[in-house]
């Protein structure tokens, strides 16, 4: 029966595509439980302790509930936005995953992974990111009021200067790899650390200063594009109600909040793969250190096996840990501003991948030239020269301002009141 | 079924919606209506680049067009909403009928112009090229689109690129000016 699945591409391709999304679907509530409890441990709270052990069926007793509920539609809408808008949501982000190997093409994960081995892989991830925003804008736009119109356009903003960091910082990874295919990118991380022949370390992309750079920036991008705090302005509860998906109630709002935590699982496998070796599990080529260590070539060999055989898990496993950073974040940094969130996405990050992109090229076209002392003893160089330019531009604006200096108040009758000076005149006041 | 059935039915439907969302843009009252069938257009286009092994091309089709300048149009069209749906819509216009029969022969000239060549022709492998040229093993794919911009044609992607650098001072110089 295997053979006759594999021999019809469209019966597999169906079966690739099952074994992908029912695991992420199944992990999802996880996710949403993890976040509830750890949030309140942040908090000095309990998180939902009632409905199971601990609260973990508390996602799906909020699934049902949210299945119940009434749907309240709001008139003069567009009703073909407001019903396409969840969708949006929920689709790109599965869609994506259709690119990431989620184990070694050895043995039966050959046929079953990735669903899609298409060599502008990278570019794809892109595509379906840049999709992903226009469920964002159509939920805003459809539901006919002002503040979710506006949580929608910030969204979209936000999206299009956040994608162009991204965009950059997935082409240093493909730049540093030399391919644009994701499995390529993965087997290149398996390879020797920095490219140096016979080092029993793996050559992850997160472990090269350039890979770093790209990683913390792939990092925050990643974390503006699922409109999470610190970048959840578009669904700022303070200002905008809900934001974009204020007038969604019921199972449109359910979509909204498990495409969310999709997206963020799905970003957290992309990280994975493009950052952090994939499904690898330790960063150790187990069968050099056989090779060269016989007394513990058994146990070499046999994480070896365990590498290879349980690869998805471990993938899933940095994917969880990517979840766990962003709830971590949540729960630690305040909202940006909106001008202060642009600036960051295009006077801070843009430059600084650029630079990282020039820096790479320039790494290959020295390695090739000149060889790998002076390549990284180049970068190396540059760093430096950075990192003390960057710290003394710092220290020249980093004057404080006299803190007495304009603390003067106009009040309406012409007087002008100031600190600390009408206590005095309040106590011969009342001294009368 | 001859062999190339299962293409040609795959084609004709694509091809059939990419029609009926180009038809959707032209056709729909409201300007979110007609942006999003073109969204559609761009997706089903990209598909059929793909089918023509170009597939950086595809994608290119999907991540900028559809994903970055649609979502702009999208914006400004949202911006405009303000002052309701009623605002986008347009009125019945008696210059439709004349504009459709003008838009019918222009497609049947562009139809035969460009089937008659093609009509014998039943693979790719009897395609005519220019003389001189041929087509390498690698046609479409990023490696080769890659070779050809930065190293044969590096003078006009520079060029492409100040271009849009022009665009974009030029758009800011428009944004920053005071409106009386």
């Amino acid at each position: 029966m295997w053979t006759w699945i594999t021999d019809h591409s469209a019966v597999l391709a169906l079966i690739k595509a099952i074994v992908w999304i029912l695991p992420i679907f199944i992990i999802m509530p996880g996710t949403i439980w993890m976040e509830r409890r750890l949030l309140g441990f942040f908090q000095d709270r309990v998180g939902p302790n009632r409905v199971g052990p601990f609260g973990m069926l508390q996602p799906i007793a909020d699934g049902a509930k949210l299945f119940f509920k009434e749907e309240i539609v709001p008139s003069g809408i567009d009703k073909v936005t407001y019903v396409l808008a969840p969708w949006l949501m929920l689709i790109p982000p599965l869609t994506i995953g259709a690119v990431i190997p989620f184990a070694a093409p050895v043995g039966v994960y050959e046929t079953l992974t990735p669903v899609a081995d298409i060599n502008v892989g990278v570019l794809y991830i892109m595509a379906m990111s840049s999709i992903g925003a226009y469920g964002l804008v159509l939920a805003g736009y459809s539901g006919n009021n002002k503040y979710s119109l506006m949580g929608g356009l910030r969204a979209c903003a936000q999206l299009i200067s956040y994608e162009l960091s991204m965009g950059m910082a997935i082409g240093c990874v493909a730049l540093m790899a030399g391919s644009l295919n994701v499995s390529q990118i993965v087997q290149w991380q398996h390879g020797s650390f920095w490219e140096i022949p016979n080092v029993w370390v793996h050559n992850w992309t997160i472990f090269s200063p350039m890979g770093f750079v790209a990683f913390i920036v792939f990092l925050i991008c990643m974390v503006a594009e699922s409109n999470r705090t610190p970048f959840d302005l578009p669904e700022a509860e303070n200002e905008l109600i809900a934001g974009y998906h204020t007038e969604y109630s019921s199972m449109k709002f359910a979509s909204f909040y498990m495409g969310e935590y999709l997206g963020m699982l799905v970003f957290g496998t992309v990280l994975a793969s493009l950052f952090l070796g994939g499904y690898d599990f330790l960063p150790i080529d187990w069968k050099m250190m056989a090779l060269h260590n016989s007394g513990i070539s058994s146990f070499a060999l046999f994480m070896d096996r365990v590498t290879v055989d349980f690869g998805p898990v471990f993938l899933i496993l940095k994917a969880v840990g990517v979840v766990l950073l962003y709830i971590w974040v949540r729960a630690t940094l305040p909202r940006l501003r909106y001008d202060q969130l642009m600036n960051l996405g295009w006077k801070t990050l843009l430059p600084v991948i650029t630079a990282n992109l020039v820096l790479i090229a320039a790494w290959a076209v020295v390695h090739t030239v000149y060889g790998a002392w002076a390549a990284w003893i180049m970068v190396f160089v540059v760093y430096a020269i950075a990192v003390v330019v960057l710290s003394l531009n710092k220290r020249k604006q980093g004057d404080k301002p006299d803190p007495f200096e304009s603390r003067k108040v106009t009040l309406v009758s012409g007087m002008t009141a100031e600190p600390q000076a009408s206590e005095p005149e309040m106590a011969e006041v009342t001294a009368n | 079924m001859a062999p190339e059935m299962p293409n040609l039915i795959a084609f004709s439907v694509l091809a059939a919606l990419a029609v009926l969302a180009a038809l959707g843009v032209i056709l729909s009252q409201s300007a979110i209506r007609s942006a999003l069938c073109l969204v559609g257009n761009f997706l089903i286009l990209a598909v059929l680049y793909f089918t023509l092994q170009s597939q950086i091309l595809g994608i290119l089709q999907v991540v900028v067009y559809t994903g970055a300048i649609m979502v702009l149009f999208l914006f400004v069209i949202m911006l405009l909403a303000t002052g309701g749906e009623k605002s986008l819509f347009e009125k019945r216009d008696p210059k439709r009928f004349a504009a459709a029969i003008t838009g019918i022969v222009l497609a049947v000239i562009i139809g035969v112009l460009v089937y008659l060549p093609m009509a014998s022709i039943k693979s790719p492998a009897q395609v005519p090229l220019p003389p001189g040229s041929q087509v390498q093993a690698q046609y479409g794919t990023a490696e080769a689109l890659g070779a050809q911009l930065f190293t044969q044609y590096g003078y006009p992607f520079e060029a492409a690129s100040l271009l849009l650098m022009v665009g974009i001072v030029g758009s800011i110089m428009l944004a920053k000016r005071k409106v009386r």
